[in-house]
């Protein structure tokens, strides 16, 4: 009895930290931040420079649009485990189309036409996975998680069946020093992720679609029979979270300067992350894009600073994974405290 | 008029029935691989093909037990890494006998499932999250340390091939039933009896069907998560364990990435992501037809490289049809139950 006492108790607690986000909330996040810049720059040597920040500003902007992929489906209480999947596959198609339609030395015009003709098809193809993952999603009621592994393993699939598992590369050479560029110094991705990055926060806050997203991951019958069309809602997250998925794919593009089939890969997990510990409610209802992105600048930190510091990818892996863990286990003794 | 009443209600359960559509369906591929592709429908080919799956059979099992309970398992693969790989450096590089070996690798799988089934119970984590951060934990601690070498020469007492009977098929072929086999049984045996015929499975199936239920009838949920999240765990060991007795090496990451071909057998055999429903027979037949599928396949000369494809298809196939098919179920029932106070 009193176990049960107990248990219940743990709920209400636990919904009230999950409204509450990282502990302390974003002010936390920040302090963690700080904390982090600054033990790093007195442990690891080169740690504090212009480099450093700029090679941060270079790595984020990919990790960064493919965690907003993830947030918005996080938020409608969901998850899109396909994100990479479709992110890699329109790559790899703009990535042919370019390199098919090009012959070497063509003049300058005919190649941003292209160029732009292969961003129109890529967009096109992560539009179309997007409306269909939605729309499973939202007529047939399986579990998004089950959706999502499914159209994944269907998008890899028909990836790795058609290039046999190569990379495409041989790119025209604008195409990635338009994505690598410098601009006032400040890289041209990070623009673009700053710039996607405040569209999405005014989505999700300014728009009554955002509205309704937020209303169908804390309660998807309530907000049904508020006569909000849930399964348009749903499919307009998915749809939203593949368009992002297609940014992302551009700046894949022009920062390897090839596609594969397994590219990134690694990523499915950290975007999850980054969104967790930036406050998002894994079961839906919450989430602000600011926490999403002080989460990713602090992944970024702790992953310069093992780069610096010669650690290996795995173990890279394995602190990342800690972390995660660590965020958890601070958020329920938070909420224990507090009772 | 009663006697109307219970024909049909079995022909409807029948009809129902997960399991009986997927033998249909078992059959009429099996059908029909075998009109298309000599050589299918041979007991030498249905032997090497339960051998080749007992492995992802084992894991299935124990993934299929977490699913009943509502949750769900990604770090099973590197579970039964670890556990392989520790066992395996310990009987290679140290010449520990197997009475040590194996049941260390076993209770290391055990472990690993209790670090999950602490973090899901007592820090609540969501059970996707919670496996997704420990999968990448074992995993890449297991590369880490392990520096993604393998290990070749694995004693003889552990990967010499166990014959339990063996005879000669009509067409000349010998055909041997090996330990795999035996051990997919065994594991099938075990599970069922736990989810069958114990309290325990009992309480399991009323978790994953309403936790706040289960609950305020008097099951500890702390205890069924350790049960569930162990026992995966253990099968998990038990596989991994199996698969280096198979291709006698072990290999850091030869089982890592193939969490999705178990998973979506566990999900054709009719357990549901939101628990409380499926059946051991239910889940060795999702195997049998995996397996079948990729045979099939492959005799008829499809590209291996097709079968991403095809089990995508299979997982978005299945879930939407057992979905929509249940729903439609559900819904002349709801209008009967709400009929019948009028009608009394």
């Amino acid at each position: 009895m009193a176990d049960a006492q107990a248990i219940n108790g743990n709920l209400t607690a636990l919904m009230r930290l999950l409204r509450g986000g990282t502990p302390g909330g974003l002010s936390g996040l920040g302090s963690l931040l700080l904390g982090l810049v600054v033990v790093c720059s007195v442990a690891v040597p080169d740690f504090a420079s212009a480099g450093t920040l700029q090679s941060i500003m270079f790595q984020m902007p990919e990790l960064g649009l493919l965690s907003l992929a993830m947030m918005v489906p996080l938020v409608s209480g969901g998850l899109n485990l396909a994100i990479i999947a479709t992110a890699n596959q329109a790559a790899l198609l703009m990535a042919w189309l370019m390199k098919s339609m090009l012959v070497p030395g063509a003049p300058g015009g005919e190649v941003a036409l292209v160029i732009l003709a292969a961003m129109a098809v890529g967009l096109v193809l992560c539009i179309a996975w997007g409306i269909l993952t939605g729309a499973i999603v939202a007529y047939t009621g399986v579990h998004p998680i089950l959706v999502t592994l499914g159209t994944k393993s269907l998008i890899d699939g028909i990836s790795i069946y058609l290039t046999r598992g190569t990379v495409i590369s041989g790119l025209p050479e604008q195409y990635s020093a338009a994505g690598n560029a410098v601009v006032l110094g400040i890289p041209v991705p990070f623009m673009v992720l700053v710039v996607a990055a405040v569209l999405v926060g005014l989505l999700l806050r300014r728009t009554g679609f955002g509205v309704a997203t937020f209303m169908v991951g804390s309660n998807i019958e309530a907000t049904r029979y508020s006569a909000i069309d849930t399964r348009r809602v749903l499919v307009g997250v998915y749809l939203a979270s593949s368009v992002l998925c297609f940014v992302a794919a551009a700046l894949m593009l022009a920062r390897f300067n090839s596609a594969s089939a397994d590219y990134a890969q690694s990523y499915l997990l950290v975007t999850i992350l980054a969104a967790v510990l930036g406050g998002v409610d894994p079961f839906g209802g919450f989430g602000k894009v600011a926490g999403l992105m002080l989460s990713l600048t602090v992944l970024q930190v702790l992953a310069s600073g093992s780069n610096l510091l010669g650690f290996s990818d795995y173990l890279k892996l394995a602190v990342w994974g800690f972390v995660l863990i660590g965020v958890m286990t601070a958020q329920t003794i938070r909420a224990r405290l507090r009772r | 008029m009663r006697e109307g009443a219970m024909s049909l209600s079995l022909l409807t359960r029948l009809q129902e029935s997960h399991e009986a559509w997927l033998l249909g369906v078992i059959l009429v591929m099996c059908a029909l691989l075998g009109a298309v592709a000599p050589g299918f429908l041979t007991v030498g080919n249905f032997v090497d093909l339960l051998e080749t799956y007992s492995v992802q059979g084992i894991l299935a099992l124990g993934l299929f037990v977490v699913l009943v309970s509502g949750g769900i398992d990604i770090s099973f693969m590197a579970t039964a890494s670890v556990a392989q790989y520790l066992a395996a450096f310990l009987a290679a590089r140290w010449h520990w006998p197997g009475i040590l070996c194996i049941p260390i690798g076993l209770a290391t799988g055990i472990a690993l499932g209790c670090i999950n089934a602490t973090l899901i119970h007592f820090v609540r984590v969501t059970s996707i999250i919670a496996t997704i951060a420990t999968m990448s934990v074992f995993f890449a601690l297991l590369m880490y340390a392990t520096g993604g070498k393998l290990i070749a020469d694995i004693p003889d007492w552990w990967s010499d091939r166990i014959v339990f009977a063996q005879w000669e098929s009509a067409d000349g072929d010998l055909v041997r039933i090996n330990l795999p086999i035996v051990a997919l049984a065994v594991a099938a045996l075990l599970t069922w009896l736990m989810m069958t015929r114990s309290n325990a499975g009992r309480q399991i199936y009323a978790m994953g069907g309403n936790p706040e239920s289960a609950r305020r009838i008097g099951i500890r949920i702390g205890q069924l998560h350790y049960l569930v999240y162990g026992f995966l765990g253990f099968m998990a060991a038990a596989g991994g364990l199996l698969q280096a007795h198979r291709v006698g090496e072990a290999v850091p990451n030869a089982l890592y990435g193939t969490e999705l071909a178990v998973l979506s057998a566990a999900v054709l055999g009719g357990a549901s992501l939101s628990g409380g429903s499926g059946s051991v027979p239910g889940v060795l037949c999702g195997i049998v037809l995996l397996a079948i599928l990729q045979n099939g396949l492959n005799l008829m000369g499809v590209s291996p490289y097709f079968f991403q494809i095809v089990i995508g298809l299979v997982i978005l196939i299945a879930t939407s049809v057992m979905v929509l098919s249940s729903r439609r179920r559900r819904a002349p029932r709801a209008r009967g139950e709400a009929e019948a106070p009028a009608g009394g």
